[in-house]
């Protein structure tokens, strides 16, 4: 590769060139000078002699030059020109590619931080969570340790769930997010302390036997301040003492991608925290999620197989509980396939629209550079004619499209940076450390990168036909104009469909809006508005027993003593709160408990009496509870309609009829109230039933406060009314308030994401329809001006000018809406599994699309008309 | 051809080659002397010549030129090809000697 070598050795070789040229003037003059001339006449006759030396310096210094590389930079430099000519397309394509590439950049990163990404552990890839059966794929801890210590696929299997505790350093309690772990997690990922020590398995000894903590990095350094002296101090977790025995590293976020947690612990001290033991509990299944490195050369299916087979035996050894399901094997980080199958179908559902903008966006800026062309004809003509080579001209468009598309691909990507990260940070559930960590990386640089190239030359190579089949001759002669616009031409296919993938964009994004707001305001079984939550773990004041539920009642007697509240009650989990409780329930008449015979698995609230009421829940029949439902009284529960219908065959009686819990107990039903929304808005009728706090006792308590009257007070008042009712009973109790409504935000966070998401597109989607329309129209009112200038001259009307310039684009604008409108509609029955209620068979969303293209249409072509409007006869014929 | 040739008598450096083939052309050859050094250049480029910094026999610092190998390669098919095209030349010209040959 010598020209590479040339290449840095040039600036030499034109020293010594410059050098020696001057020895040779100098030893000529010389020379001369010996044959008897005067020094100046010398100098003359060798400079004579020699020709000029600038000239054949340069002709010297081409022979070193890369002729390919100096005629691309040439090409840049007339590219550059070329586009300042023309200031008002640059900027209109730069920033449409900047759109559409930044759009890519932005969900390819999120797309590359939750799915492509593994987690930030040695040896990510043979990391495999385990899922038993088709529910939530977690295991009980009994079945964990079998699993550990049976398989032979895996080199170790960690277990871990998420928790909350009252964290006391001394200073303050407050409420943290951490993991209940196995001995052996760290060991298990390998993952190395920060400081400290980590636990182990060696540090297991039975219940409460490893009374250990390790603080996240972040943890350590906003709430100790980096104090190295942390490790050793001791720390109350839910009033129970803890040892700090070290600080992960900082990268290591936890083995959830959605959850970063503030201290690890181990899960054989979990009843300290939980108030109630799991570690024997073989039924309470969907409680640790066990993820595992596999042995090498085990291959997943192998694992798969083994896993079985332990499936198999722990069905046979414990038939009441265990179940036969199969096991499967998932990536870790989003709950398994829970949560990260629709976060993977949804994710590639946005980056294929994304890609439909780039490629609209292409379509858009090929039909403007195909006008452009046309234009240009004229001079590519000349050029052939002259005898440039084709591909030599070919280049010197590409270069220019190229250029576009650079510059537009990093100011896309400079956005797209700015948008990540500050996804990263950004918190979208209150109360819970949930964030999106999609900080972008090398990856997100290159795919945009290539991106901009690849749609560079896209939407460069669509002029290049139409140039190249034109005969040189004919144009030089007669000019460009002569054939335009009377034929159906690649540009008008180009312009339709972009404007059907528009179209699509705002029809799907007009359809998630909709579902949004219509799931704002749909029926969730209870009445959210207006009313205020204060929740709190009784655990972690150190509240067990029989002190839960006489605490439980003087906080709803205290709260109730504020002026303006009507009512108060107190549920152990609101519905489409953070978290729900399952289980199942079998008819009377049921004597063999085993998971298979369940008659149906219902949604489990433990509630106060004055619950239906301060929920604005209707009760249908029978009655509300009373606090006679106590320990002593014959176990009651309400019911709501579906579950009436799952366990006693109709919706509307069952009042008076008994079933079973999961433990057996005879339970009689009291009363019947109407169905809800329990896990999230999209759900199909989900079963629930209630059970009064008295009989079912439990330490996590929300507060459900009704004030009197439709809105009365400001909600930021009666929370602080309720905050020192409350601290006057106890003062260490962990509080925190807030409307029903902001609790909601959880559940709304899918449906809210994919809103956001698709309303951006849409967005985007409209803004390139617009600039496509506009450019079009532009293009054809300037190419067509000096006719229309004719037609005014001629009497013509305003509306026969207007339709003469802009009918062909607007005809092209309804038939490319009308295509994008029968594609969007398909498009929505996707998005329907996703956004509540998303159908695209709604007079609301039909109208709002047909008048969105209606006023893309007016608005893109309002500047074109104006100007067509304009035309001023006299001086256009005064022009040529 | 003129220049590899000279070389390959004997190194040189620019003006001495100037000089040289001056003389050796009997003063027919009137050309820039200047326009020596592209296609110096170019031989250089094309690894036909190699070129040194030393000094003369006048004791002047010059730059020596030299025929490389592959130079005397391309200065031998060079010569045969321009002989047998001199040749073709010689007996369009006259054609009587090559009917008498």
């Amino acid at each position: 590769m010598s020209w590479i070598t040339d290449l840095f050795r040039r600036r030499a070789i034109y020293n010594d060139l410059a050098e020696e040229m001057r020895l040779h003037l100098e030893e000529r003059a010389e020379q001369l000078m010996r044959e008897g001339l005067s020094r100046h006449q010398a100098e003359q006759a060798a400079r004579r002699a020699f020709g000029n030396r600038t000239v054949l310096e340069e002709r010297s210094r081409e022979v070193w030059q890369w002729p390919t590389l100096e005629s691309i930079w040439a090409d840049v430099r007339f590219a550059l020109r070329q586009l300042r000519r023309s200031p008002g397309f640059t900027v209109t394509a730069v920033l449409t590619l900047a759109l559409a590439i930044g759009a890519n950049a932005v969900v390819f990163g999120m797309m590359n931080a939750l799915i492509l990404r593994p987690l930030n552990v040695p040896q990510a890839a043979s990391l495999y969570a385990i899922e038993h059966g088709s529910d939530y794929g977690y295991q009980s801890y009994p079945d964990y340790l079998d699993l550990r210590d049976r398989n032979r696929s895996f080199q170790s299997l960690a277990a871990f769930t998420a928790t909350q505790a009252g964290l006391d350093t001394g200073k303050d309690a407050s409420r943290v997010f951490g993991y209940q772990t196995s001995g052996n997690y760290f060991d298990t990922l390998g993952i190395q302390p920060y400081l400290g020590r980590f636990f182990h398995s060696s540090d297991e000894r039975g219940i409460d036997s490893a009374p250990y903590v390790v603080l996240s990095y972040a943890y350590w350094h906003s709430h100790f301040q980096d104090d190295r002296n942390a490790v050793g101090r001791t720390v109350q977790l839910n009033k129970h003492p803890f040892t700090v025995v070290g600080v992960a590293p900082p990268e290591f976020r936890g083995t959830l991608l959605l959850l970063s947690p503030d201290f690890f612990m181990p899960a054989v001290n979990q009843e300290q925290l939980d108030g109630q033991n799991f570690l024997n509990a073989r039924g309470a299944r969907g409680i640790l999620e066990v993820i595992g490195h596999l042995k090498p050369g085990v291959s997943p299916a192998q694992a798969v197989d083994d896993l079985n087979s332990i499936g198999s035996y722990l069905a046979n050894t414990y038939p009441k509980i265990d179940s036969l399901k199969s096991y499967t094997l998932a990536r870790p980080g989003l709950y398994g396939d829970m949560v990260g199958r629709p976060a993977r179908a949804f994710l590639a559902g946005l980056m294929l629209l994304a890609g439909l903008i780039l490629l609209a966006a292409c379509a858009n800026l090929g039909s403007l550079f195909a006008a452009r062309a046309a234009d240009r004809s004229r001079e590519v003509a000349l050029r052939l004619a002259l005898g440039s080579r084709r591909i030599r001209i070919l280049r010197q468009l590409l270069t220019e499209s190229v250029l576009l598309s650079l510059a537009g691909g990093t100011l896309g990507l400079v956005a797209s940076v700015v948008l990540l990260h500050r996804l990263s940070v950004w918190q979208p559930i209150p109360r819970l450390p949930v964030n999106v960590p999609v900080s972008p990386d090398v990856r997100v640089y290159l795919v945009a990168l290539a991106l901009a190239l690849a749609s560079g030359l896209l939407f460069g190579i669509v002029p290049v036909r139409q140039l190249f089949r034109a005969n040189p001759y004919e144009i030089v002669k007669s000019g460009a104009s002569a054939s335009f616009g009377r034929r159906l031409t690649v540009r008008d296919l180009l312009l339709v469909l972009q404007i059907a993938i528009c179209a699509v964009l705002v029809t799907s994004s007009i359809v998630a809006v909709r579902g949004l707001v219509r799931s704002l305001h749909s029926n969730f079984g209870f009445e959210p508005h207006n009313a205020i939550l204060a929740d709190t773990d009784l655990k972690m004041a150190g509240y067990t027993g029989d002190r839960v539920p006489a605490m439980q009642r003087r906080m709803i007697e205290a709260v109730e003593t504020i002026p303006g509240v009507a009512q108060v009650a107190s549920a152990n989990s609101t519905p489409l709160g953070g978290v729900q409780v399952k289980s199942a329930v079998f008819k009377d008449e049921t004597r063999d408990l085993r998971q298979s015979n369940a008659a149906a698995s219902t949604f489990l609230y433990d509630v106060s009496p004055n619950y239906f009421q301060a929920a604005g829940t209707s009760l249908l029949a029978g009655r509300p509870f009373s606090w006679r439902d106590d320990g002593n009284a014959p176990r009651v529960a309400v019911v709501n309609r579906e579950f009436a219908r799952e366990v006693f065959g109709s919706s509307t009686n069952g009042v008076g009829g008994y079933f079973r819990a999961s433990d057996g107990t005879r339970i009689q039903v009291v009363g019947l109230v109407e169905d809800g929304k329990y896990m999230s808005l999209t759900e199909d009728p989900q079963a629930a039933m209630f059970f009064p706090m008295l009989q079912s006792p439990s330490s996590q308590t929300f507060l459900l406060v009704r004030p009197k009257g439709d809105s009365s007070g400001d909600p930021q008042q009666l929370a602080a009314a309720i905050r020192i009712k409350l601290r006057d009973l106890d003062q260490e109790i962990p509080l925190e308030t807030e409307t029903w409504i902001d609790d909601l935000d959880g559940a709304m966070f899918p449906a809210r994401w994919a809103t956001v998401s698709l309303g951006v597109l849409g967005i985007m989607g409209a803004l390139v329809a617009i600039t496509g329309i506009f450019g079009m129209a532009a293009y054809s009112v300037s190419k067509r001006l000096r006719e229309l200038g004719i037609r005014i001259a001629l009497g013509a009307k305003p509306t026969e000018v207007l339709q003469a310039a802009l009918g062909r684009p607007l005809k092209l604008l309804a038939i490319g809406s009308a295509a994008g409108l029968l594609l969007g509609i398909l498009a929505t029955k996707v998005l329907a599994f996703i956004v509540y209620q998303a159908t695209p068979r709604d007079p609301f969303v039909l109208a709002g699309v047909v008048l969105a293209t209606l006023l893309l249409g007016l608005v893109a072509t309002w500047i074109p008309a104006q100007r067509a409007l304009s035309a001023d006869p006299l001086v256009l014929l005064r022009e040529d | 051809m003129m220049i590899l040739e000279s070389l390959r008598r004997q190194p040189a450096h620019g003006y001495a080659l100037v000089q040289h083939i001056h003389q050796r052309s009997n003063n027919l050859l009137q050309v820039e002397e200047g326009s020596l050094y592209p296609a110096l250049q170019r031989l250089l480029k094309g690894r036909l010549v190699k070129a040194e910094w030393g000094v003369s026999a006048t004791n002047r610092r010059v730059r020596t030129y030299e025929i490389t190998p592959a130079g005397l390669h391309h200065l031998e098919a060079e010569i045969s090809s321009f002989e047998r095209m001199f040749e073709g030349i010689a007996l369009v010209l006259n054609p009587g000697e090559s009917t008498a040959n």
